[in-house]
């Protein structure tokens, strides 16, 4: 989609470290008067778009990402701090507002001046059917693994580094002295020659009348001082004293509080309700019909649900009211096989004579993989508290898309944009699941409809039973290989593709390669989901390159380094990784050693993953993960993000299935969509390699590479391959 | 009426007796640091303690803790001597454990319960304790850490030098 490819972004990157020809907040003009009433208090000194500077010398960086944990604010401040000189104590951030000026096309357009269009990284994030190309444009996602790798190295490093220009040039014309001659530290410019010294407040009202340079001279890494150091997060006080204020824990001047329930079958639209059950109950104020819900808004949350269990909606038959999740598999295998001996699927890849190489292959390996739908199973359920009036809305709400979901809910009520106005709060988890606005509109609608400030929670099993699902998806694999045992051909058809573009790719020089897909509609409802298809991919692929070195008589490891000659990155990642598990050590019976690889969002990340069985049941003891991010701005931060995908992969590969019957969601809640939890949690040891390439993604890399490790593992110690997850379908009885 | 004391002070709540205590203490007094997660006491994200107990405030009717002492996260810092932070939630800040940290008011409960009874756990007693609270971010390694951190500190405060010497 769109003109701002991935190759535009790594080309582009290529230029980071030196002086960047385009800025992101400082497009030519000077944009910042016109945002500084949104954005500052008094005695503030917005010096451009992203930086502002207090009286009391505190610098804040404002910047258009959510925090769900990820650490982004926290890293993003370190980029500016870094840039601009200014003391670690006298740094601040602040989320940017939901308007324009800060939505991510601004980004695009500092690559591609006027015509941008949204990067494809971001595409998955957004709902695929309400927030498409023109909309697109009003989007502020926080998702793709993008915060530090695009809106840092292209937008907060170069204006920090724009602000501390401009301060020095402000200096130096209140001194009566060249700019060059002077110092800047520790928030304080420095005039060696006289010994002045004074606080960048000084300066900064001055600075904030002139335009920034759009190329100011970035740090090169080996002046870095904070950038590369792990800073202590900004929002981890707040989470240890019950403090931070998650959307859940919103609360307005005679608000009410609402609980709802959605068709069971996704589309099917609500007939009939009998609302008296509901009314006749004490703390009720009204019951609200909804397109597809029902909704009880009341004095408590619990008189509300209570009063809700007491309803019997009906709800309009759908034409997939008889799909379940035997019938969707079925339509997957049946659409790949079309492909395979029809027309062909859509190619993703074709490289080399593939037919010619299977025609002349003296062994080919074949087999098929399957993965089931998963929810994100955010820890705050879905939750968003609206006051609606005749003038205005306000939400309440934690958000991956502040300014999408103003959008939506602009739309949904037939508002003007401006009527709208978002109150961001800290997310219980995001994972992708709150770049959809479903659940704000649905609050702003209640709140239209009972006249008063509204509450709306998600029980955990509407929250379960109503995601936007990662995609079930079957994957189809033949390999061909010659007479000596060398790969000599890869062929992949699969179903249902969605972001990013390269997730079915191979980094491995086998000389023909076939990649492609078919599209198979379901009614069941897509959402990115942590490293979206990566997530598939990266298990379906590792884990059948697992099965080719078998049958090629080869180790997994060894095949994959010599597969990889020329690509050094990748080569160092995986011997990091193999070296630290002790790859080569011998292990007893039952116990299992698997590998994997996997380069996604810019990050290249090796696996490895030890595993036994014991009694009859699988025990992952340890794994060991090393990445190349090509520059780690905290390495604790990163270190956090990779054992955070290490255990969200993991309690996938092991647990997770959302499943289907008569059109709707089985499962409800965690006691029939589990979690991994602590006493079957592995010890994670990670590696940070610093290659100082184009700088890539943290929040989503670690998760690909778990599943394809662990299965490996687990054939390594018991024969068993593992096609279709989860693993607990295994039954590991007659091992241990 | 229900009366109960949360965090040292006492109050009296006009509730449907049947409300979970989870609701009453987010709607009704205010504390909106325990956290809603699952409902069925399954994820742990409303732990509190009753009575130095730490249980699930999703499942447990407001009746059952009438006259009974409850701690919330926003109490627990009170429940250690000295001034500031309870050692816990020093440890959480030192070994960087929250991410999104909505089940971290739970944890922190879980955990704090945990080192009452024993100071010194090893790892099962830890699993045994924890297993019950999930994190979605996946921090179990660095809450592991984190709580062996703060029951080393207790252990050396707690234990005077010389004092079996001249017992």
């Amino acid at each position: 989609m769109g003109k701002w490819t991935r190759r535009a972004f790594i080309t582009t990157g290529v230029l980071a470290g030196g002086a960047l020809a385009v800025g992101v907040a400082l497009r030519p003009g000077h944009r910042a008067p016109e945002v500084a009433g949104e954005v500052t208090e008094s005695g503030e000194s917005l010096i451009n778009m992203w930086v502002k500077v207090g009286t009391d010398n505190r610098v804040t960086l404002i910047a258009p990402h959510s925090e769900m944990g990820q650490g982004a604010h926290t890293a993003l401040t370190q980029m500016l701090a870094d840039e601009m000189d200014v003391r670690w104590e006298d740094i601040a951030y602040q989320e940017a507002p939901a308007i324009d000026a800060y939505a991510n096309w601004a980004l695009g357009k500092g690559f591609i001046l006027g015509d941008a269009d949204i990067p494809a990284a971001l595409v998955p994030t957004v709902n695929g059917v309400f927030l498409q190309a023109a909309k697109a444009m009003k989007l502020q996602v926080t998702g793709g693994s993008t915060s530090i790798r695009a809106t840092g190295v292209y937008g907060v490093r170069v204006a920090g580094a724009a602000a501390r220009e401009l301060i020095l040039e402000a200096a130096a014309e209140r001194w009566g002295v060249a700019s060059s001659t002077l110092v800047a530290r520790d928030t304080h410019v420095e005039d060696p020659t006289s010994g002045r010294r004074a606080p960048y407040a000084e300066f900064a009202a001055q600075a904030a009348t002139q335009a920034p340079s759009t190329s100011p001279r970035l740090k090169s890494p080996q002046d870095f001082r904070i950038m590369g150091t792990s800073r202590p997060r900004l929002d981890v006080p707040a989470k240890v004293d019950g403090s931070a204020q998650f959307g859940i824990d919103a609360q307005v001047p005679g608000m009410h509080y609402a609980a709802i329930r959605q068709a069971p079958v996704f589309g099917a639209k609500l007939t009939d309700v009998d609302e008296q059950p509901a009314e006749a109950v004490a703390g009720v104020k009204q019951v609200v019909r909804l397109e597809n819900a029902v909704a009880v808004v009341a004095d408590s949350y619990w008189t509300a649900s209570q009063a809700l269990s007491r309803l019997t909606p009906r709800w309009e038959e759908t034409e997939n009211d008889a799909v379940d999740s035997d019938s969707l598999k079925r339509r997957f295998q049946d659409s790949i096989a079309g492909a395979q001996e029809g027309s062909g699927p859509s190619q993703d890849e074709e490289w080399g004579d593939a037919d010619a190489a299977f025609a002349g292959a003296a062994a080919v390996v074949e087999a098929d993989y399957h993965v089931p739908f998963l929810a994100h199973a955010c820890m705050e359920p879905m939750n968003a508290t609206a006051r609606f009036t005749e003038e205005d809305c306000d939400v309440w709400v934690g958000t991956q898309n502040p300014l999408g979901f103003r959008h939506e809910v602009a739309a949904a009520l037939d508002l003007d944009l401006d009527a709208v106005t978002l109150h961001q709060h800290y997310m219980g988890g995001g994972f992708g699941r709150r770049a959809n606005g479903d659940v704000a509109i649905q609050a702003a609608l209640v709140s239209r409809a009972a006249g008063v400030p509204v509450k709306l929670i998600w029980s955990r099993e509407e929250d379960v039973r109503h995601d936007h699902y990662r995609p079930s998806v079957t994957s189809s694999f033949r390999a061909g290989l010659n007479a000596t045992g060398d790969v000599v051909a890869w062929e992949n058809t699969y179903h249902e593709k969605h972001e990013p573009a390269e997730a079915p790719l191979i980094p491995y020089a086998i000389p023909a390669r076939r990649i492609g897909h078919t599209d198979v509609p379901t009614h069941v409802p897509f959402g990115p989901w942590r490293s979206v298809d990566h997530s598939q991919h990266g298990y379906f692929t590792e884990a059948f390159f697992d099965e080719v070195a078998v049958a090629a008589g080869r180790d997994p490891f060894d095949l994959r380094m010599a597969l990889l000659e020329g690509r050094e990155r990748h080569q160092q990642v995986l011997r990091t990784a193999a070296d630290m598990a002790r790859w080569d050590e011998a292990r007893p019976r039952g116990h299992g050693r698997g590998i994997s690889l996997q380069e996604s969002f810019g990050s290249i990340v090796a696996q490895v993953v030890d595993v036994h069985i014991e009694d009859g049941g699988l025990s992952v003891d340890r794994v060991v993960l090393a990445i190349d991010p090509g520059f780690a701005v905290s390495p604790d931060g990163l270190t956090a993000q990779m054992e955070s995908g290490v255990i969200f992969g993991l309690t996938a590969a092991l647990f997770g299935e959302i499943s289907i019957e008569k059109g709707a969601v089985v499962q409800s809640n965690f006691h029939d969509y589990p979690m991994l939890r602590m006493d079957k949690a592995p010890r994670i040891e990670t590696h940070i390699i610093n290659s100082y390439a184009a700088w890539g993604g943290a929040g989503e890399p670690g998760t690909p590479g778990i599943a394809p490790a662990l299965v490996n593992a687990v054939f390594d110690a018991t024969g068993i391959r593992v096609r279709e997850l989860p693993l607990a379908k295994q039954d590991f009885s007659d091992w241990g | 009426m229900v009366r109960l004391a949360i965090n040292g002070q006492e109050r009296e709540l006009d509730v449907d007796p049947a409300m979970p205590l989870l609701w009453a203490i987010r709607e009704q007094v205010g504390l909106t640091g325990t956290k809603f997660g699952c409902g069925i006491a399954q994820c742990g994200a409303c732990t509190v303690h009753l009575n130095g107990i730490a249980i699930r405030s999703c499942v447990t009717p407001v009746s059952l803790a009438a006259g009974g002492e409850i701690t919330t996260i926003e109490g627990l810092a009170a429940t250690a001597p000295g001034p500031g932070l309870h050692p816990l939630q020093q440890a959480w800040i030192d070994e960087q454990v929250p991410q999104c940290g909505y089940c971290q008011s739970g944890q922190l409960m879980s955990a704090a319960a945990l080192l009452e009874n024993n100071p010194d756990p090893d790892d099962d007693a830890i699993d045994a304790a924890m297993a019950g609270n999930v994190c979605r971010c996946g921090m179990y390694g660095r809450i592991r850490s984190a709580i062996k951190q703060a029951a080393s500190q207790s252990v050396v405060e707690t234990y005077v030098p010389g004092e079996a010497d001249h017992g």
